[in-house]
This record gives C-alpha cells, sequence and structure tokens, in this order.
C-alpha cells in the first residue's frame, strides 16, 4: 500500500489507495478519547488547513505519540510523555499559529462533557420510546378497540416502563432532593404527573380500559429533557471559556535554592522560599524584597495607574506586576490563598448578605407546583365524591397533572437564556450564571471601575509636539531600552509617527530610576525628573524626562488611555436612563480627567476596597440595582456585593470568578448592547409565562371535567411547548 | 392482521437500530467537535489514529 503522506494543505491529491479510505474507521473510533498530557489553546485555528498544519508540526516531533486539534474548542491535545507544552509553543508559531498553554488542572470539561453525554442518551432513548409508542397510540386513536387495543397497550407499557424508568432519573433525583430539603420544586410535579401517568396507564392496560398515557408520559419526558439539555449547554459552554480564561494564566516561578534559579508551579511555593521575579512578570506571592531595585505597577490591587518604585524592605502582594529590573522575594504568603487572603473575607461577608436570587421561573414554580397539586387534588376528590368511582377519578386526575405540566416552565426559560446568552456569546460576552441575563434586566444603576476598566491602565504619550524634531529618534531609541510602561508608550507613539531610531551606545536601564546611554559621546538619560536633575514637579499625571547634554531637559507627559468603545458604553448606558458612577482607587486628577473624558459626573477617587464595597451595599440599601464593572483585586467585594457583575477579560481571575458575566474583548460597547437584550429576554420569559398560563386556563376545565382524552392531552402538550420554544427563538 | 405481528416487531426493531447507532456515536464522542469533523472532511491526511499498521507515521 502506498503511503499517502505528503499532502498539500486540501489538494485535490486523491488519496493512492481507495482501499485504505474503505476501512471502516468507525470501530476504532470508538475508543478515541486520546490520552491527553498536554492541552494548548490555539486561538486563531479556524479551518481544515489550519488543522492538518498544525497536526503534521506536532506529530513530525520526538516523542509525540499523537496530535488532535479540537476545532470547536480551538485547542489541540498532544500525547507526549516526557515532553513539556512550552515546547511546542515555538513550533506553532514558526508555522504561523498563536498558542498558549492551558493548565490542565483548571479545566473540567471532562465532566461537563460526561454530563452532557448523559443528558443526550436520555433524551435519546426518550426520543426513540416517543415515536415508537407514537405509532401505536395514533392505530388507538384512529379506532382500534378489543384485543388490539390491549395488545397495543401492552407493546407500549413493555417500552414506555423502562423509559420512563430510565430518561426521568434527573428529575426523580431533583424532585426528591428538593422534597427533602422541604421544598416544592418544579419537579414534583413533574415527577408525579410521570409517575401516576404510567402508573394509572398500567392498570387501566390490565383492565382493559380505553384510554392510556403512555405517548403522554413518554412525551413530557422528552420535551422536558430537551429543555434540560438547552438549560446545561448555555450552562456549559460559558463555564468552559471561563476555566479557559483561567487556565490560560499558567502560573510559574522562579525558586531560586542557593543561587540556582528553577521554574516551579506558584502551588508549591512556601513560606520562606526565595523567589526571583523578572522585569514584566506578575508577582507570584505575597513577600519581602531582599535584592533588587524596580518599579511596580500595583494596578489590579488599588487601581492606582502610576508605578511605584520598590527596594529591598519594601513588601509585594501577589498581583502587582514588576516593570522594571529583577527583584528577589522572600515568600511570606504563597499559593492561591495570598493574593485573595486579604479580601477573602471581605467577599465572603458580601457573599452572605447579598443572598440567592431567585430567577423568574424559580418564583413562578413557587405557585405553581403547589396550584397543579391543588387542582388535581381537587379533581380526585370532585369525582370521588360524585361519582364514587376511583378508578375514574384518579384517570382524571393524571389528565389534570399532564395537562398542566410545566413545559413551558421547563422548556421556555431555557430556551429563551441559550438564545440571549448564544447571541451575547457571538457579541464577546460571556454569560457565567443563569440568572444574570434576568437580573441584568432590572438594572438601574451601573458602578464602573477606572483603572483596567474604562481605562486601559496603559499610558498614552500626549506632548511629543514640545520635541524638538531632531530629538525624536533618539528618543525613540532610548525607549526602545526598555519594557516600563511610560517607555513602551514613547516607542509605540513614535513607531506610529514613523521615526527611525538613532544609534545609541551602552543603553543601560537603571532600575527604579529610568534608561541612560550614550549618543555621538553626550549622555542621553530618559526617566524621573529627580534623577535627571529637574525638581520632581507635582504633575497631574506621570511624566517622564529626557535629558540629552547640550540640550534643555524635556518633560513628556502621558494620559491614560480609555478603552475603546468606553465612551459609547457611558454614553449609551446614560441613553438608556441609568446613573452612571466611577469608583476608582487612584488619584483626584487622573480620576478626575477619566470622568470628564467619559462624561461621568458622579465620581469618587482614593476609594479603598473596603469603601467601594461599602458604596456599592449603601447603593443597593437606597433601593437601587446595581452592574458593578470592575477587574481588580479591590473591586472583587464590589463585583459580589452587587445586583449583577461584570469584569473585562483581562481582569485578575479573583475578579472573574467573583463576577457573573465576562467580556472577551477589548471593547466596552457590548455592555450597553447586553442590557437591551437582558430586557427583551425577560419580556420573552414573561411572554412564554402568559402563553402557557393561557393554554392551561383553556384545557384544565375540560381536564378536570373528564373530556380531556390522551389524544387531546398529547395534542396541547405538543402545541403549547413548540409555541413556547418558537417563541424563544425570535430572539435569535 | 396477522400482518401486525410482523410489521410491529419490525418497526420497533427499526427504531431500537436506529436507537443504538445514536448511543454508539454519541459513546463514540462524535459529537465533542462538530466544527473539527465539518472541516476535516476536506483534508486528505489519515483523520484519526488508524493507520493501516504497516504505514508508519509521515
Amino acid at each position: 500500500m502506498a503511503d499517502i503522506s505528503a499532502p498539500g494543505p486540501y489538494g485535490a491529491k486523491l488519496s493512492a489507495c481507495p482501499a485504505c479510505d474503505a476501512v471502516p474507521l468507525a470501530s476504532r473510533v470508538a475508543e478515541s478519547a486520546i490520552k491527553s498530557d498536554l492541552v494548548l489553546s490555539l486561538p486563531t485555528a479556524h479551518c481544515a488547513t489550519c488543522i492538518a498544519d498544525v497536526e503534521r508540526a506536532l506529530r513530525a516531533q520526538p516523542g509525540v505519540n499523537s496530535a488532535r486539534v479540537n476545532l470547536t474548542l480551538r485547542r489541540v491535545m498532544i500525547d507526549a510523555p516526557g515532553r513539556r507544552a512550552e515546547e511546542f509553543i515555538p513550533i506553532l508559531q514558526g508555522i504561523g499559529y498563536e498558542a498558549h498553554e492551558l493548565d490542565l488542572s483548571a479545566l473540567s470539561s471532562s465532566a461537563a462533557g460526561r454530563q452532557g453525554r448523559d443528558l443526550l442518551m436520555r433524551i435519546g432513548v426518550a426520543g426513540f420510546a416517543m415515536m415508537n409508542i407514537m405509532i401505536l397510540s395514533v392505530a388507538v386513536w384512529s379506532g382500534a378497540s378489543g384485543p388490539t387495543r390491549d395488545m397495543f397497550h401492552w407493546i407500549s407499557a413493555l417500552i414506555a416502563l423502562p423509559t420512563v424508568a430510565f430518561a426521568g432519573q434527573p428529575f426523580f433525583a431533583s424532585a426528591w432532593a428538593s422534597l427533602r430539603a422541604g421544598r416544592l420544586g418544579m419537579d414534583v410535579p413533574i415527577s408525579l404527573a410521570l409517575i401516576l401517568a404510567t402508573a394509572i396507564s398500567v392498570t387501566e392496560t390490565l383492565q382493559s380500559g380505553h384510554h392510556a398515557y403512555f405517548d403522554a408520559a413518554v412525551m413530557l419526558c422528552f420535551f422536558l429533557l430537551v429543555g434540560r439539555y438547552l438549560d446545561f449547554r448555555s450552562r456549559a459552554v460559558a463555564r468552559s471559556a471561563a476555566e479557559e480564561l483561567t487556565a490560560l494564566e499558567v502560573s510559574r516561578a522562579v525558586l531560586l535554592t542557593d543561587g540556582a534559579e528553577s521554574i516551579v508551579n506558584v502551588a508549591d511555593l512556601r513560606p520562606g522560599d526565595l523567589i526571583r521575579i523578572r522585569p514584566g512578570a506578575r508577582v507570584a506571592a505575597d513577600g519581602e524584597i531582599v535584592a533588587g531595585m524596580s518599579e511596580i505597577d500595583r494596578s489590579f490591587l488599588t487601581g492606582e495607574s502610576l508605578p511605584v518604585r520598590a527596594g529591598p524592605g519594601d513588601d509585594l502582594s501577589a498581583g502587582d506586576v514588576n516593570l522594571t529590573g529583577p527583584l528577589d522575594l522572600r515568600v511570606r504568603a504563597a499559593g492561591r490563598d495570598s493574593s485573595l487572603s486579604r479580601l477573602a473575607t471581605l467577599v465572603a461577608s458580601a457573599e452572605a448578605s447579598r443572598g440567592r436570587y431567585a430567577s423568574l421561573a424559580e418564583r413562578a414554580a413557587r405557585v405553581y407546583s403547589p396550584a397543579v397539586h391543588l387542582l388535581a387534588l381537587a379533581s380526585l376528590l370532585g369525582w370521588i365524591l360524585t361519582t364514587g368511582d376511583w378508578r375514574v377519578a384518579l384517570n382524571i386526575a393524571a389528565a389534570v397533572l399532564i395537562i398542566t405540566c410545566p413545559c413551558a416552565l421547563g422548556l421556555a426559560v431555557p430556551a429563551v437564556i441559550t438564545a440571549a446568552s448564544g447571541r451575547l456569546f457571538s457579541h464577546g460576552m460571556l454569560i457565567k450564571d443563569g440568572t444574570a441575563l434576568e437580573r441584568l434586566a432590572e438594572v438601574d444603576t451601573v458602578v464602573f471601575d477606572k483603572t483596567g476598566t474604562l481605562s486601559m491602565g496603559l499610558p498614552e504619550l500626549v506632548s511629543a509636539s514640545y520635541l524638538p524634531l531632531s530629538l525624536h529618534p533618539t528618543l525613540l531609541a532610548i525607549a526602545q531600552g526598555s519594557e516600563h510602561p511610560l517607555c513602551r508608550a514613547i516607542a509605540a507613539a513614535l513607531k506610529g509617527e514613523g521615526v527611525v531610531p538613532a544609534q545609541l551606545d551602552r543603553v543601560t536601564e537603571i532600575p527604579g530610576h529610568g534608561v541612560e546611554a550614550e549618543w555621538d559621546g553626550r549622555l542621553v538619560r530618559l526617566g524621573r525628573p529627580d534623577w535627571v536633575g529637574l525638581p520632581a514637579a507635582a504633575a497631574d499625571g506621570p511624566v517622564s524626562v529626557l535629558a540629552v547634554e547640550g540640550h534643555d531637559p524635556v518633560t513628556l507627559h502621558f494620559a491614560d488611555t480609555l478603552r475603546p468603545g468606553a465612551a459609547d458604553c457611558v454614553a449609551a448606558l446614560r441613553g438608556q436612563g441609568l446613573r452612571v458612577i466611577m469608583l476608582s482607587g487612584d488619584a483626584e486628577a487622573a480620576v478626575a480627567r477619566t470622568a470628564s473624558a467619559l462624561g461621568i459626573d458622579e465620581f469618587h477617587a482614593t476609594v479603598t476596597p473596603q469603601q467601594k464595597e461599602a458604596e456599592v451595599a449603601s447603593l443597593a440599601a437606597a433601593g437601587a440595582r446595581v452592574l458593578m464593572v470592575g477587574d481588580g483585586l479591590n473591586d472583587t467585594a464590589a463585583l459580589v456585593r452587587a445586583h449583577v457583575s461584570i469584569s473585562p477579560a483581562s481582569a485578575l481571575d479573583a475578579a472573574r470568578v467573583a463576577s457573573d458575566i465576562v467580556l472577551m474583548g477589548y471593547d466596552l460597547a457590548p455592555i450597553a448592547e447586553a442590557m437591551a437584550l437582558a430586557k427583551t429576554a425577560r419580556r420573552r420569559i414573561k411572554q412564554n409565562f402568559a402563553i402557557s398560563v393561557g393554554y392551561n386556563v383553556v384545557a384544565v376545565p375540560f381536564a378536570m371535567l373528564g373530556l380531556v382524552t390522551p389524544l387531546l392531552a398529547a395534542l396541547a402538550m405538543s402545541f403549547s411547548s413548540v409555541s413556547v420554544t418558537l417563541n424563544a427563538l425570535r430572539l435569535r | 392482521m396477522a400482518v401486525l405481528f410482523i410489521l410491529i416487531p419490525v418497526s420497533i426493531l427499526l427504531g431500537a437500530g436506529g436507537l443504538a447507532a445514536f448511543l454508539w456515536s454519541l459513546k463514540a464522542r462524535q459529537y465533542d467537535d462538530p466544527k473539527g469533523d465539518a472541516a476535516r472532511i476536506l483534508s486528505d491526511e489519515w483523520d484519526e489514529r488508524p493507520k493501516p499498521p504497516q504505514n508508519s507515521d509521515p
């Protein structure tokens, strides 16, 4: 047989060996769960060529047993014992694919996949049973009688009994759980209807009665399972995307043992360890600096947009970002607790005081379940008292339960939520909590954090025009000597104008001060005002000074960049009649400038995390429904306390976990769209309730009078289910 | 009427066959990556692990 390797991307090349293609893949696919040791995220993969390229490149590597791309999840799973994921990243980048390592421990997709497959299997079984029983039922409805009808009922019973026992399990389990907790959830009437309908039908069949409800019981099961599955899907999609964000932050630290560097997982750090933090890296644990000088970006913890200087003896917290020089840190508190420990109590108390939100469906079920049970009981008692016939009375009670069964509640709400979440997902918003949309629809006050949320936390050069043109190449060259955010901003601004960097010698970065170099034998310095010999002016924003021997020093001013869409978002929210407030931990001047740029009148500067939470709580106490948008650790408690919360994907993990909705892109504009969509979704849910109540108002009197036949029950049930689902899908 | 004794088992067996096929496809994880499977049909490389044993990896 010829080898069919070396194909072009999709080339029209046919397989040299048709027989190979005919080999049934099926039997081998069966155990296709590739043992995946390593997982990489491939955000740019999107087509067949991508799959082929990536898999071929990885399989060509020594030690790789298999590599399989999952295009739906945009991941590649590599089975390569003894190799590390980061070794493959440059290989994929070499062929043009962006790749990121994923932390497997943060992903739980296999458990979610199992649950989804379990529900699908039950749907399949219920669907098969429904169709087969329906064939037999149609024969009965169209007039089969005597032994034929009895035989059809028996065959239906043989199919329906195991089906209800198997496919109904999710409902029975949850009904039992809610009964044990002393509540009357939606699953109680569902389970009762399933069990009663099946039991009555069996006894009717035994006595060769006219009516059996096997088809209704199984159809009910099928429709409600579809609702369950939709509900599960919308949550699973959001959860897996949220987990992927977490998994992207593979946390490693550089551990120093007797001067030797080794890479360890952050989880393995112990208090007392000495770690090295390289410039540009995020501090992995709380601790004290023992060596090194640098500047620290604390915006995630405090909201300050200006870097602060740090040297030996200073404390750092997990979440700080080291900007300029390497630092050696003695760990005091490590692991997941460190960054959260100070705010954990705050978050816990906020969580406790918020309480659980009862969704519309739950509130409806709270009225609906007792009402349904009372109606069924009333018809049972009424018919016993008037006719004294237990069999007729039980039959009618079962018919009432089947007719009133909450198909609309069980199917319509998940369908609306799925349609709305799907639409928001395509706009780059992840709904992590099913009730978040309903809560979003009630919001009347929006509280924004500044740094990292409304602004990017990245400075932008605003005053390059004061600089003599002849110095532009020098400035660009010296700015490229550092990874400091201000230097990067200068470099970005000048490169944008097409400046070519000058040739500099001996470029050295002096951590905590600036960059120094020689240009034609003259000393050039770019850095803090006090370092280049100017008084540290109390400027209203970050400044940097360029000093060239023989020239006057030039002060460069910077402003915080606004997040794209921030102004539109604020304007749109105010246009919807919402109160917009900004709370920031940053300095007064910077906050005021951002506020006026965005048109926000209400703002507070230098706010501590505790004050943020208190402010949100006092707004809530005054009756406001608050939407909190924030990204930092300092926002976490306020995010939890708010009625509903949103965080951008660039936020710290803790903030994303605390919020209900995660914004995937850079743009803030989807927030305003989401508010509008949430209101539509809520209206649609209420419409669906109205539709199903309408059906019941018409059908229940007939059922109670004993006029409903299995045919009518089947018709009413499918019509109400299909109409609410179609109404929900109008949202797409 | 006698035809019923053939037709009913046949209809149930056909349905059961469909159900079995569905359950098998579910177990075989054919719904795990719908986008990828749709794209893979365009690739003329071997799709899954199974290559004829005598062929080594490219």
